[in-house]
């Protein structure tokens, strides 16, 4: 399918989903749960409002959520207390799952939310989005309630402040268009069609979301869309028009360390889908520079892109969920 | 109460008041849609003449909930009616939907657990929330009125809008309203059923192209703005009536380094008596005159906007049953006279009052902010007032 016909027939916008009387309905027949995972970090300042025009508009006037949770990688400052107060179900990662560990990264918490967390689609939500709406839920659970061929649903934002011509360029951010979308050029022509794969905003449907491993790290948006793609193809993906999103903007060397977690996860899938081959491993350490009274200094991260495995592999998701306990030595539930 | 009620009246009247305590415990649970739907209103910025995006996120609120004749007008005021069960009279809720601040400000609102912190929040977006929210609010109460409600978010209603849009809608409404309530964010207690006299004025001194700068000596647009001000605080103003110059917004000059051409001053004068305000307006137009005789500058008064005083009387039922609902609340009545909608409301002989639904902050700056817990006891008081002006309880004899 070219990307075209691709964006023609699976492209939203968030006002098609705007009648949330009507989907509300559209969701009481399919009999679908919603949970909405707020993934967080030393978020005090934006989480208190989401939670408040979630709860209000999308549980108590409109009953599309089933639950709001805010998983926290353990922030330092008033987050899971301005969350509580304003009525969010709040968890720390390192105590969901505490078998298995702890992993500070978001793409933690995003995994950990499966366990937690009951609904058929779970919907993430950055935590830092200054001008949140209830688009931002209604835009990507949409087109879930009404098709039910599609699993995945990732946000893009495409309003423009100004333009006067009725051509303009369109498209992710930095790292989307100097990184992923050339590598999807390259290597997966058909993905190109989703505008921002590293949205952090996308709704799930659980079958997929507990069969693919998650990076605990930068990669995991990444992987997902791998993952998905090279076991449904594109026809198990949408994606929607939010308008505008007004969050903190990254610095250029911020965006460094991303791209290097990214490219990690994206050469390891290439490498065990065996489209390319690598006889050594890969450095963890991205290194960047600074200059110190006209002395140059090396300044050394270590990044490495640790992966949790599929959630069905897990013994006590699967005991959760009422599915049998895996056979030993297997990997495939 | 006042004798002449019958005494079912006083009854009924009576339990209202009984009944608050039962309000504010009930209207807990609604605080968060009212809070939820302050942030969206607040988030789409509203300066006045600029008000249609916010008028259409209310319209649509209004739709949503059913109301009757969901509209928004020409001036982009928006109407809803919630019919009541006789629908023999008319109550007018109303709530300003433009804000002081221009489009370019950063309009995000940061919830913390006891406040909301934003511009515009207490000015007027939780006005705007309640009224938004305003069924829902008497649907948790179970509260069904006699009479209609007519909700309204007026248009240009700050600064040099004039009350434009609520003047269009008393030209235009069909029915007379039976009694007016004007929302405010801020404060819980404020009582306002009285105008004060007000002329608000605009000074602009403009030096001329063809000015000869060594001949005159001049300092320039600052300096003799400045010159200007004294002038018009040496004017002696009375202590009864009660008389102010509100001397509110200035601009000119363009560098460090650059003669100012230039200035312009905003005011207000306010007071109790309008002879007073069109005196304080006469002189000020003399200063200006005798100051574009001395220094050859274009010096012009133009009038933006003018409110005559009015008002009912402190005794006035409507102003009784206001004060205690606010006692039973444990708020202190705070009588404010008002230049805001009030003004035009009472120029139509309409029984109005303003209300503040709760505690706030710094009004009219960047960080202006309301409190959260106080909202329920602002909800109460509204649909306890509500109640009352329909049971006509708040009606003259």
């Amino acid at each position: 399918m070219s990307p075209d016909t691709w964006i023609n027939k699976n492209t939203y916008h968030h006002s098609a989903f705007a009648d949330l009387k009507e989907l509300v309905e559209e969701k009481e027949k399919t009999g679908l749960t919603i949970s909405l995972c707020i993934p967080t970090l030393n978020e005090e300042r934006t989480i208190g409002k989401e939670v408040v025009i979630f709860r209000s508009e999308l549980m108590h006037r409109y009953p599309l959520l089933d639950e709001i949770a805010v998983i926290d990688s353990g922030s330092k400052d008033r987050t899971l207390e301005v969350s509580s107060s304003f009525g969010a179900d709040t968890y720390l990662s390192a105590d969901i799952l505490p078998e298995e560990g702890f992993r500070k990264g978001k793409g933690e918490n995003l995994w950990k939310a499966i366990y937690q967390l009951k609904g058929d689609i779970i919907v993430y939500i950055d935590a830092d989005i200054k001008n949140i709406h209830p688009r931002f839920v209604y835009g990507l659970v949409g087109p879930l309630i009404k098709r039910s061929e599609v699993s995945y649903v990732k946000a893009f934002y495409d309003r423009p402040l100004a333009f006067s011509d009725s051509v303009r360029p369109s498209g992710g951010g930095r790292v989307t268009e100097i990184l992923t979308r050339p590598l999807f050029s390259l290597f997966f022509p058909e993905l190109t069609a989703i505008i921002q794969p590293l949205s952090g905003e996308y709704a799930v449907r659980r079958d997929v979301l507990e069969s693919i491993p998650f990076p605990v790290g930068y990669g995991v948006e990444t992987s997902h869309i791998l993952d998905v793609y090279r076991t449904h193809g594109m026809k198990a993906f949408a994606q929607t028009d939010l308008d505008q999103r007004v969050h903190r903007n990254q610095e250029t060397r911020a965006l460094g360390k991303m791209s290097f977690g990214i490219l990690q996860t994206f050469l390891t899938r290439l490498i065990s889908y065996g489209t390319i081959e690598n006889k050594q491993e890969f450095q963890t350490v991205l290194r960047q520079f600074q200059v110190r009274n006209n002395v140059y200094e090396t300044l050394e991260y270590d990044i490495p892109e640790y992966e949790r495995p599929p959630m069905n592999t897990i013994d006590a998701y699967r005991k959760s969920r009422g599915m049998p306990p895996l056979q030993k030595n297997s990997l495939e539930p | 109460m006042t004798s002449h009620y019958t005494d079912t009246m006083i009854s009924n009247c009576r339990s209202i008041i009984d009944s608050l305590d039962d309000y504010v415990i009930h209207l807990e649970d609604i605080r968060e849609t009212v809070l939820s739907t302050m942030v969206m209103v607040n988030e789409i910025p509203a300066p006045t003449f600029k008000e249609s995006a916010r008028a259409k996120f209310l319209v649509d609120r209004f739709s949503e909930l059913e109301m009757l004749h969901a509209s928004v007008d020409e001036m982009s005021n928006v109407m809803g009616i919630i019919p009541g069960k006789k629908g023999k009279r008319d109550i007018l809720v109303a709530a300003h939907l433009d804000s002081l601040f221009d489009s370019t400000v950063d309009h995000t609102v940061t919830l913390e657990p006891s406040m909301a912190i934003g511009p515009g929040v207490s000015d007027n977006s939780l006005g705007v929330a309640v009224l938004g929210t305003l069924p829902l609010i008497l649907e948790r109460i179970d509260m069904e009125l006699d009479a209609n409600l007519v909700l309204l978010g007026t248009s240009r209603s700050l600064g040099s809008g004039d009350l434009e849009g609520l003047r269009f809608v008393l030209e235009h409404y069909k029915k007379p309203f039976t009694a007016a309530v004007c929302l405010e964010g801020i404060k819980i207690g404020r009582l306002s059923f009285s105008s004060i006299g007000m002329l608000r004025g605009e000074l602009t001194y403009r030096i001329p192209e063809q000015y000869d700068w060594s001949k005159f000596n001049s300092v320039g647009a600052i300096v003799d703005m400045n010159d200007m001000i004294n002038r018009i605080l040496e004017i002696p103003l009375p202590r009864k009536p009660n008389t102010t110059i509100v001397l509110g917004q200035m601009e000119a000059g363009t560098s460090y380094n650059t003669m100012p051409i230039k200035a312009t001053l905003r005011f207000e004068i306010r007071s109790e008596s309008d002879e007073i305000v069109e005196d304080l307006a006469k002189k000020i137009t003399f200063l200006a005159e005798e100051m574009t005789s001395k220094t050859g500058a274009l010096v012009k008064f133009k009038e933006i906007a003018r409110r005559k005083s009015g008002g009912t009387d402190f005794s006035h039922p409507l102003n009784t049953v206001s004060r205690e609902i606010l006692k039973k609340l444990d708020i202190t009545p705070r009588i404010t006279p008002s230049t805001s909608e009030l003004s035009a409301l009472i120029s139509k002989g309409i029984p109005a009052i303003t209300i503040g639904l709760t505690n706030g902050e710094n009004a009219g700056e960047l960080d202006e902010s309301v409190e959260i817990k106080p909202i329920s006891k602002g909800l109460a008081q509204l649909v306890a007032l509500l109640k009352a002006i329909d049971l006509g309880c708040t009606d003259e004899s």
